[in-house]
């Protein structure tokens, strides 16, 4: 129990865990309006992230970026990758909505039906993305193997630079692009779900479902969006882990998509800001657990801090309240 | 009427089960020992598909390569090699063994490729007197169970983490962080140096397999104010880890074993891994004997990558054996045991535990340059 | 085509049901004899020889694997979905941490039962007991079924008073609890070197092995087999007690069961701790058949590959369990000639079967009716819905 290395850079462990944290909310959303408003848990949404890191690296493969551009040179790679992590993601959540769940929806199928449908579509994905990794990848993947599956490394955009230092805790300029885009994502959700039409019927479908078709709100295109919304959020997520971790990898999704998940059912699954606050909480008690003991036992802290909270709170730290989500 | 199609269904069904009874047996394998006067089969097994697949491609082409030689040289020997894919699980490779083992035409195992399949099947091959020569299974404590049956061609973890700490201590290193991934082979190879290392080593942490974020890790790594970092894993976490360091601005010195002997890491570290040291007990390609290095090129189009040599010294073992007229297990078993010859990788004699000699064992430094890895130095043992 | 598909499939059901129905018109006796052929073509199935049907071994293709040794581990997996079903099938909670509970089974024969384990060398120390001592292996079962059983009851109790979705996190959290203690808690397990040498019924392996030797595989089958047989009966009875018709009554509506003097606390604990028992079971077989178990054996992923099995095979009735389990052990065995393609095939057969049938391959009676009536309150609804 390494207490002094905590509590001595208690701010940077902070810190770091609220930029670790930003992403895992930004992943949480998806679940949670999908949840939100279908009562179920959409399985195959690390896959919807996995294929939008993806097609940030086709975009800067394909423009052959190189590491350290020019600093306007940056900020159009990040624009084009954050439009092709959006549509590649916003696209893949749609098609499995389509594919797998509509079909499943018109015959009333239980949740569980759902659950494993979604399974065998992440799977697939996958192992697509692992087989056409070497063609996606082009001339960056080393073809002393020609194998598949492999970790793909992806260019620096951005240097990373330690902007300011607070009291002994520095703040680097990614950490902070990353925390600042994640909430302003949120916000820009948040706004759209509470003070739009579109969003009005969002929570109306949640609330109830048959009240707001006789209302003549579309379920299926209320769906359809809820479906896009979290895939464009993952997307996002997507650009700011490229831009950040730089790289990929077929199977990145599972341990992603699970810690998300865990963020949303902490924050109180189907509630917007419920998922910003579990995946923030989330992050910094992985990083405080990993300087504690050693970072092997991070899974199993934040896997324990979860049943301890939903023992005292059953439905997570802000309660589940999409459809009730005060205007 | 429904009755009598009942009942001809059931007699039809007890027939069948009697029929069954009636001995209508398959045992597997073909039995029997190689026919003719030379030649033979043997079995190679190891993960061919899979995430570490990379890994273990170049020993497989080794040893295809080598039986592929023998075959045109001895069109009088053939010898026949059967791929067993057990994407490196312990719990897919014991069936494996069981089918090896039950058929007799099998004459002798190449494999175990990683540490904890060998530790698997090690006591099915002894029990059926087989002999296993591994390429690449260099956990230590294998070949100190008292298995008289497991051989490898490449020096155990302890020699390397030997060779590491003497390169490093050669280096000046004051203050050496040690990582590892937690795995069989990585926390084994990183608790050797340890032992190795002494007092110059200032810290560790273990991290998890496919982590991705390492912020715990550097702050450590930072603290203990560290002038050398070791990780003891593999590519996937090992790119990552060594690109943060880097964005992180940690200068440390990065060392990793073999099992970063892959060209995803550097690539995978966009830039990051420069400069990095990577020590395996695998030959440059150019220093292997013979031409084995322009063969392999010739026949796959690249460059041997990790233990390329190494598959291709344990098929000629068994090739040899069959040239020199063994045709049963147990003869086969005795000429590995007192096999005595120069390889392409290194100089092949067992001890009685089935290591090769200690001081026989070459083990490499090498540097990344861009998204190669080049040849640096030999290292001294100890 | 998906007509076609559809089509193909409703002629298969109906045949399917047929046969059920005519099989259940038949006297006891007939049905008893069927029943014994059934067995004996269980008991026969590693040594499968009969022409025209050899190509269903394993080892019939090139660097195929050991028949036996395959079935082995689908008659393991059998008993890992029989235990499923219980919790998911007849009580209806959704368990993602199924693997939690058969890594607890096969690391209790592990720790207690090899001369490798750290434990039984603390033992030893500590009582001054000979180098060659260890727990038997008969005891070792009873330990293992024990502690899988505490261990069901100690994390049904918090969770299960949680709603379906939470409970699914939380278990998924529990199976990947324990598979990173056994490899970070090396004093305990040995972490991630394994522990090898884990006795069978004739004790620690080795080559005197008459029964349960290390080459030959048919016997553990054998023995597997039986377990499965045993625990069939045992859960069938279970499932058509007052037990039984509990969980069902929970599964179907809670609020509802309680009202009616069903405590549905009780009953789901109990559903979680039997299922619990039977994974540990399972795992034990697991773990004394391999004789060496390591904590990558069982990630995750395995989780979800039983509950796949128990959904995919038709939850709720142990014929479709079980040819779910078996299906989804042999099949990537027999085809190991797409390797490569091999995951996503099965990704791609998930998904179908589980479109074109929701109800699983050969579902429950009463589940299949439930999900028609769903299906029809579905169509009964505005169209657009």
């Amino acid at each position: 129990m390494n207490f002094d290395e905590l509590f001595g850079h208690l701010g940077q462990h902070t810190v770091d865990g609220l930029s670790k944290g930003a992403i895992y909310a930004l992943i949480a959303l998806g679940y949670t309006l999908v949840y939100g408003v279908l009562r179920l848990i959409n399985f195959a949404h690390s896959e919807v992230f996995m294929v939008g890191t993806f097609a940030v690296l086709g975009v800067w493969t394909a423009f052959g970026v190189q590491n350290n551009p020019p600093i306007g040179q940056a900020v159009l790679f990040l624009v084009l990758g954050l439009v092709a992590a959006a549509v590649a993601s916003g696209g893949t959540a749609l098609a499995i909505e389509r594919i797998a769940y509509r079909p499943l929806r018109r015959k009333n199928a239980p949740p569980l039906i759902f659950l494993i449908t979604a399974i065998g579509l992440s799977l697939v994905l996958v192992e697509v993305f692992g087989l056409l990794l070497p063609d996606i990848a082009g001339g960056a993947l080393p073809t002393m193997f020609g194998r598949a599956r492999q970790i793909v490394g992806m260019p620096t955009i951005i240097q990373q630079e330690t902007l300011f230092t607070i009291g002994g805790t520095a703040i680097t300029n990614i950490q902070l692009i990353v925390f600042i885009s994640a909430v302003v994502m949120m916000a820009a959700l948040d706004w759209f779900i509470n003070r739009t039409r579109y969003g009005r019927g969002v929570r109306a479908v949640a609330q109830n479902p048959e009240t707001a078709a006789l209302m003549g709100v579309n379920q299926e295109r209320v769906i359809m969006l809820i479906f896009v919304l979290g895939g464009i959020m993952a997307g996002a997520a997507a650009l700011l882990w490229s831009m950040r971790f730089g790289f990929t990898q077929n199977s990145i999704g599972f341990v992603l998509g699970l810690k998300a998940f865990t963020a949303a059912v902490l924050g109180g699954i189907g509630n917007l800001r419920g998922a910003l606050v579990g995946g923030l909480f989330l992050g910094i008690v992985e990083v405080y657990g990993a300087t504690l003991f050693a970072s092997n036992w991070e899974d199993v802290i934040a896997f324990v801090v979860l049943i301890v909270v939903l023992m005292f709170r059953p439905t997570g730290l802000l309660g589940e309240s999409l459809g009730r989500a005060r205007a | 009427m429904r009755r009598s199609y009942v009942r001809a269904l059931g007699t039809a069904a007890l027939a069948a089960t009697l029929v069954v009874a009636a001995g209508c047996q398959d045992s597997g394998g073909e039995g029997g020992t190689a026919s003719g006067d030379c030649g033979g089969k043997i079995a190679i097994f190891g993960a061919f598909t899979g995430d570490n697949a990379g890994l273990v491609i170049p020993s497989l082409n080794g040893a295809k390569l080598a039986v592929k030689q023998h075959n045109e040289k001895n069109p009088d020997c053939k010898v026949t090699m059967q791929e067993f894919d057990t994407q490196g699980d312990p719990a897919v490779a014991t069936p494996f063994a069981n089918q090896i083992a039950g058929d007799n035409s099998f004459l002798g195992v190449i494999g175990g490729h990683f540490s904890g399949e060998s530790d698997a099947t090690m006591p099915i091959y002894q029990a059926a007197g087989l002999a296993m020569v591994a390429p690449s299974a260099t956990r230590t404590d294998l070949t100190q169970k008292g298995n008289t049956s497991f051989f490898r061609v490449v020096g155990h973890d302890g020699t390397q983490a030997g060779a590491v700490a003497t390169y490093m201590k050669a280096q000046n290193a004051q203050k050496v962080f040690a990582i590892d991934d937690g795995s069989a082979y990585g926390a084994g190879i990183t608790a050797e140096l340890g032992k190795n290392l002494g007092g110059t080593l200032v810290g560790s942490d273990k991290i998890q397999e496919r982590q991705s974020q390492f912020d715990a890790t550097i702050s450590k790594i930072k603290a203990a104010q560290a002038d050398f970092v070791f990780y003891g894993g593999y590519t996937r976490e090992a790119a990552p880890l060594v690109r943060q360091m880097r964005a992180a601005g940690v200068q440390a010195k990065f060392v990793g074993p073999d099992g970063l002997y892959d060209p995803a890491f550097p690539q995978g570290a966009s830039g990051g891994a420069e400069g990095a040291i990577i020590t395996c007990p695998c030959l440059p390609a150019d220093k292997a004997g013979g031409t084995f290095s322009a063969d392999y090129q010739k026949e796959y189009g690249q460059a041997p990558g990790s233990y390329g040599a190494e598959g291709f010294d344990a098929a000629q073992i068994y090739l040899d054996a069959f040239k020199d007229g063994k045709k049963s297990r147990a003869d086969i078993l005795a000429y590995v045991k007192s096999y005595d010859k120069q390889g392409v990788s290194k100089y092949i004699k067992f001890d009685d535990k089935g290591d090769v000699d200690p001081t026989k064992v070459v083990i490499w430094a090498y540097q990344i340059k861009g998204t190669a890895i080049e040849p640096l130095q030999e290292l001294k043992l100890s | 085509m998906i007509d076609k598909i559809r089509a193909a499939d409703r002629r298969r059901v109906s045949l399917l049901t047929s046969v059920g129905d005519r099989v259940r018109a038949l006297p006891r006796w007939q049905q008893a004899i069927g029943l014994a052929a059934l067995v004996a073509f269980l008991y026969y199935l590693p040594l499968l020889g009969i022409p025209g049907l050899t190509w269903l071994r394993t080892d019939s293709i090139a660097g195929g694997n050991n028949w036996a040794g395959v079935l082995f581990v689908c008659a393991i997996y059998v008993l890992v979905a029989i235990g499923l079903n219980v919790v998911v099938g007849l009580a209806g909670l959704l368990d993602l941490g199924y693997i939690g509970f058969f890594a607890i089974g096969a690391y209790s024969v592990a720790l207690f039962g090899s001369v490798n384990s750290p434990v039984v060398k603390w033992i030893q120390q500590e009582f001054d007991l000979p180098p060659t001592w260890a727990v038997t292996w008969a005891i070792c079962l009873f330990i293992a079924l024990v502690l899988t059983l505490i261990s069901g009851v100690l994390l049904g109790w918090p969770t299960l008073r949680l709603r379906g979705d939470y409970l699914a996190i939380v278990t998924l959290g529990f199976g990947e609890i324990i598979r990173i203690f056994a490899r970070n808690a090396t004093g305990v397990t040995n972490g991630p070197q394994g522990i090898s040498a884990i006795p069978g019924p004739e004790g620690p392996p080795s080559a005197e092995n008459e029964i349960f030797g290390l080459i030959d595989a048919k016997p553990w089958y054998w023995l597997a087999i039986t377990m499965v047989l045993l625990m069939v009966i045992a859960v069938r009875r279970l499932e058509h007690s007052r037990v039984g018709r509990a969980w069902l009554a929970v599964r179907e509506d809670e609020d509802a069961a309680a009202v009616m003097g069903v405590y549905p606390f009780k009953f789901k604990l109990w559903a979680f701790a039997i299922g619990a028992a039977l994974g540990g079971l399972s795992g034990f077989l697991f773990a004394s058949r391999n004789a060496f178990i390591d904590p990558t054996q069982f990630n995750v992923n395995l989780s979800i590959l039983f509950v796949a099995m128990v959904v995919v095979g038709g939850s709720g009735n142990m014929v479709g369990v079980s040819l779910g389990a078996v299906l989804l052990a042999y099949l990537p065995e027999r085809f190991r000639e797409i390797a490569d393609y091999r995951w996503l095939a099965f990704g791609l057969a998930m998904v179908l079967v589980m479109i074109l049938r929701p109800q699983g391959l050969i579902p429950s009676r009463r589940r299949a009716r439930e999900l028609k009536d769903r299906a029809a309150e579905a169509e009964e609804a505005p169209a657009h819905v």
